[in-house]
């Protein structure tokens, strides 16, 4: 049996999903779902598109076009069923492993270009599926089975990643506040242009358990306590921040929006014809 | 399988072959509705429930409703 969400958005005979108990990517693709159902959006006119990793799986369980395709190419993907057929509502649930390690490269142009397509990063900090090595949203310090004495490298932000490459809606949200979450995905959604959604989840299998984070209650009481609003966080000073991380919609751009632009370039050499 | 347990009007529903014990709708209910029995949930205290959503809202699995079946 299953709730009328789950009946509507769903494919039931999928489920259960295999993450792991208290796995927080089933928080993040039941947000995704309410806000979809929250714009009254055509089943048929939404594709969903993944890339390769526990989070990019979320797709396989969604009654909706869905491509489940390669390791970081999410978007070169998404990009090609947007070009094809702009009339979709075209989005991405990718890990941070998926969209900023190997797909890193096709994030910062997907921002650049500013075609409309959102993009849900499920962020973990750290590869769940190939069990536990270190990503590049892992924090300076924290350990993975390639970081067995800790990660030397910086941690990028990702918000601020893709707002230098030229997104025109970032919002970060978190699997704790999951109703909020729901409101920057609709927004996202919304936004004509490139939208970048970072929601901050959990894996208490392996970023958990290597990093002694405790159980996945524990870690979801943890983001709850860590993640400070927008508004919030310019008040506090540098110690205050210390172990914690602004939540929010950070940045609303009205811009050119890449499919428009080519449908117009299109318009004009059919004018020179006539 | 599901279990739907009412009490007046309110009603939620668990559906106890997803649910995976996790515990993260018991930790975060306001009211100390819910238990964990074998790892799996159990509606204890309908009762005392505000119907707030927060269990549906945060269950990984959608294992658990408000709601009938
Ligand atoms: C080209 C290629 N390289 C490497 C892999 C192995 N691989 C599968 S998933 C993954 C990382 C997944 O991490 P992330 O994107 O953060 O997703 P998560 O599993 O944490 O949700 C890797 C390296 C692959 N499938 N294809
Ligand atoms: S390994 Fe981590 S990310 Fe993957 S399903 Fe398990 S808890 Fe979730
Ligand atoms: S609806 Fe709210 S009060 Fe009722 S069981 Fe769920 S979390 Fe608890
Ligand atoms: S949150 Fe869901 S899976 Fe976890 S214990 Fe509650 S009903 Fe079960």
């Amino acid at each position: 049996m299953a709730s009328t969400l789950v009946k509507e958005y769903f494919r039931e005979d999928k489920l259960p999903h295999i993450w792991c108990p208290g796995c927080g990517n089933g928080i993040v693709t039941r947000a995704i779902v309410k806000a979809i159902d929250s714009l009254g959006l055509d089943k048929d006119n939404v594709c969903i598109v993944s890339g390769i990793g526990c989070s990019s799986r979320a797709p396989g369980y969604l009654d909706f076009n869905t491509l489940h395709t390669t390791h970081g190419r999410a978007l070169a993907f998404a990009t090609g069923v947007k070009m094809a057929k702009p009339e979709l509502e075209v989005i991405v649930i990718t890990g941070d492993g998926d969209s900023s390690a190997i797909g890193g490269n096709h994030l910062i142009h997907a921002c650049r270009r500013n075609i409309d397509i959102t993009t849900i990063v499920f962020n973990n900090n750290i590869y769940g599926m190939t069990g536990g090595q270190y990503s590049p949203t892992t924090p300076t310090g924290d350990k993975g089975t390639t970081a067995p004495y800790g990660n030397l490298d910086a941690n990028f932000d990702l918000c601020e990643l893709t707002k230098g490459a030229g997104a025109s809606y970032i919002a970060r949200g978190t699997a704790y506040a999951a109703k909020q979450l729901e409101k920057f995905i609709a927004e996202g959604i919304k936004n004509k242009g490139f939208s970048f959604i970072e929601a901050i989840t959990a894996c208490p299998t392996y970023y958990g358990r290597k990093n002694k984070k405790g159980s996945a209650v524990d870690m979801l009481q943890t983001v709850k306590e860590s993640a400070v609003m927008d508004k919030a966080w310019d008040r506090l000073s540098e110690e205050q921040r210390q172990g914690k991380f602004k939540i929010g919609s950070f940045h609303v751009e009205a811009k050119p929006e890449y499919t428009e632009e080519y449908k117009k370039l299109i318009a004009s050499f059919n004018k020179g014809e006539e | 399988m599901a279990t739907t347990t009412t009490v007046g009007l309110k009603s939620h529903t668990v559906e106890e072959e997803w649910c995976k014990g996790c515990g993260i709708c018991v930790a975060f209910c306001p009211k100390n509705v819910l238990e964990l029995e074998n790892e799996i949930v159990v509606v204890k205290r309908l009762e005392d429930c505000i119907q707030c959503g927060q269990c549906e809202l945060r269950c990984p699995d959608f294992a658990i409703w408000l709601g009938g079946k």
